[in-house]
């Protein structure tokens, strides 16, 4: 655990992957290359394929198709007791019959290492994760967040090139979560190990990662770091499923270099154009657009979307309202604190710049049920 | 130590607060206590008391039967044959068990009606079969003269006893593991592996460990009805497999000692208290650490 005898970190190259159960496919050609020390997440709803390419690399299930290698070496048909890597579950999977010491030496005691030497690291690994005074007490002892920190060291303690996790803090309540994201977020910092960590909740993935590959279908849809998926999501999915959006649809025109859509009567501009033959639509972040009364604070080449307030929340920074459109649709707006307010039944307008949203082709698979 | 969130202390264990008081639901067995008070407990208090009255107050007849070397050989041996109906017991159910929380929906059904089966026959019925089985002319018999083996004297043999034993008893044996092993969280063996356990280690140090209450459980079940099992030895064995109960009945039905009878009894319930005493904290032990919120 200490300086000394830090392992390096390994990286993960995914080719081509993929996996089917029966007529079922689970990842679908899966590309994916994760950087040694990375904190790399998979994000995505269920059945997305994010836990089955965890899986994959833990050597749980083994791939159908395509290649896998950890720290350059092809690992396809090594058992998962070869493969070296911790891995964190979700329901802890401590060893009911084992004292956390035991169990956190477990790992130890099957790699023969000696009694002092493991002693040691035990002591270590319960200290990284603020567990050394409960090393004589039984797992059955433990509340969740304990005996998943002591789960943590337990895959930590043999200091493996890789700790996999998967929704490690699932099944722990908001405040627990928030403070154990950290934690394990300093816990990466001071070790160098690649951490692959899947979630569906994606303020989990904004907070820990390096970079965030969002699942969809089997397949990755786009990796990158949060600024870059919420900023420029890739696809329709990525960015509805990465923060809040409001997807405006509607028959659109080429005009100039730009995209014009016809929105419940009103002509909305947005930049660029998409390539391909599907319908643009275009997303819009609540951050980015601006309330108006109507007819008030009007600038040259802003659009303009009049609608009803349906809900206004104070949440402290500022205001977030949904404002239902003429066509039905609700466009959800976050106004800063200072900006003029609104009740609910009033009619507002909302502004933005054509430059400020994002042209994504549509995508009926991007309506699913966001969890 | 950083500042833990408060909520961390207070989920502890998750254990439901609120549980049915032991005071409050214990009426619910009082139908079960007043049964057995009227059908267990005032017969066995007569017999205890006419073990120390009849014919005469005092200890005869327990000089009686310390004194005699055929019925310490008996003792013994009730003691010998009931460790080996209980082993042969658990090395014929732990497999089976281990079996019927792995297969498939179907298939575990018919291993399931393959335990409960023999509960629906009587004992008399299944040991007359083993007769059949077993005798020097039978069917095992039969066949080891067809593949012109030398045949083996089972019936009326201890060895003959043991197995007859061990198949009636052998559902006691396979239940209580069973529920133990289905309640096995099989994941751990997976985290075993990736902590770098081959399967066999992880099997034998995580699973194994593991179901041991529900061994526990079943080894004391068959191993105490094999001391009291009487039908069975007495029709399978022979002279020399006489078990106490054989005796308890020769002395009590067709002696009409109910003095000398009681003694025994008494002596063989003795023994199995003690015998309990010492694997109860065993077993409590074990059984705590493997309860472990779902």
């Amino acid at each position: 655990m200490n300086a000394t005898n830090r392992t390096p970190g390994a990286s993960i190259d995914i080719r081509k992957a993929s996996k089917r159960y029966g007529k079922f496919v689970a990842l679908r050609d899966l590309d994916l290359s994760i950087r040694p020390g990375e904190f790399m997440t998979l994000l995505g709803p269920s059945g997305s394929g994010k836990t089955t390419t965890l899986n994959l690399i833990a050597g749980f299930t083994e791939v159908s198709s395509g290649s896998l290698e950890i720290g350059g070496k092809s690992v396809l048909g090594l058992p998962s007791h070869k493969r070296n890597i911790g891995v964190v579950f979700q329901h802890y999977a401590l060893f009911p019959h084992m004292s956390v010491g035991r169990n956190v030496a477990y790992p130890l005691t099957l790699r023969g290492i000696g009694r002092a030497e493991r002693d040691g690291k035990v002591r270590h690994a319960l200290e990284m994760v603020k567990m050394a005074d409960f090393a004589h007490r039984y797992p059955n002892e433990l509340s969740g967040g304990q005996q998943q920190r002591v789960a943590l060291a337990r895959a930590l303690v043999f200091d493996p090139p890789l700790l996999l996790m998967d929704e490690p803090l699932g099944a722990l309540d908001k405040k627990l979560r928030e403070w154990l994201q950290l934690e394990i977020k300093r816990i990466h910092r001071e070790l160098g190990t690649t951490f692959v960590y899947v979630t569906h909740d994606q303020e989990e993935a904004l907070v820990l990662s390096d970079r965030i590959a969002v699942f969809n279908g089997g397949q990755v849809e786009q990796i990158g770091n949060g600024r870059e998926l919420y900023d420029h999501p890739a696809t329709l999915f990525v960015g509805r499923f990465i923060g809040e959006s409001t997807v405006l649809r509607g028959k659109a025109d080429i005009v100039g270099g730009d995209t014009v859509v016809s929105i419940a009567g009103t002509k909305i501009v947005a930049s660029g154009k998409i390539s391909g033959h599907a319908a643009p639509v275009i997303l819009l972040r609540p951050e980015r657009a601006v309330l108006h009364r109507p007819g008030t604070g009007v600038v040259d080449g802003e659009n303009r979307l009049s609608g009803i307030v349906e809900e206004a929340i104070y949440v402290g920074s500022g205001s977030k309202y949904d404002i239902r459109l003429k066509d039905g649709t609700t466009a959800v707006v976050r106004s800063p604190l200072g900006a003029p307010e609104f009740a609910i039944g009033d009619t507002a307008e909302i502004a933005f710049r054509p430059g400020d949203v994002t042209l994504l082709a549509d995508d009926a698979s991007a309506d699913i049920t966001l969890t | 130590m950083s500042a833990l969130p408060q909520t961390d202390n207070q989920t502890a264990g998750g254990r439901p607060a609120r549980r049915l008081n032991l005071r409050d639901a214990g009426w619910l067995a009082a139908p079960a206590v007043l049964l057995l008070a009227a059908v267990l407990v005032y017969p066995l208090a007569i017999i205890v008391l006419r073990s120390f009255s009849e014919p005469e107050p005092g200890l005869q007849n327990y000089i009686w039967f310390f004194g005699s070397p055929v019925n310490r050989a008996v003792l013994q041996r009730t003691f010998v044959l009931s460790g080996w109906v209980t082993l042969a017991s658990l090395i014929c159910a732990y497999p089976y068990a281990y079996a019927m929380t792995v297969v498939g929906k179907n298939l575990r059904l018919i291993l399931i009606l393959c335990v409960l089966v023999p509960f629906w026959l009587s004992g008399v019925v299944r040991t007359l079969a083993w007769v059949i089985l077993l005798q020097d002319s039978g069917v095992i018999n039969s066949i080891l003269r067809g593949l012109g083996l030398s045949p083996v004297k089972l019936i009326r043999t201890q060895l003959g006893v043991v197995i007859g034993m061990t198949q009636v008893l052998l559902p006691f044996m396979i239940l209580p593991i069973y529920s133990v092993m289905k309640g096995i969280d099989t994941r751990l063996l997976q985290a075993a592996r990736s902590l770098g356990a081959k399967p066999w280690r992880a099997f034998l140090q995580i699973y194994v460990p593991l179901s041991l209450p529900g061994v526990y459980a079943g080894a004391i079940i068959v191993f105490i009805l094999s001391l009291g099992f009487y039908i069975t030895p007495a029709l399978l064995g022979g002279p020399r497999s006489t078990m106490l109960s054989s005796l308890v009945q020769n002395q009590v039905l067709s002696l009409l000692n109910w003095g000398r009878g009681g003694a025994m009894g008494v002596v063989l319930l003795v023994a199995t208290f003690i015998l309990l005493a010492i694997a109860a904290p065993l077993m409590r032990q074990k059984h705590t650490q493997t309860r472990r919120e779902k």
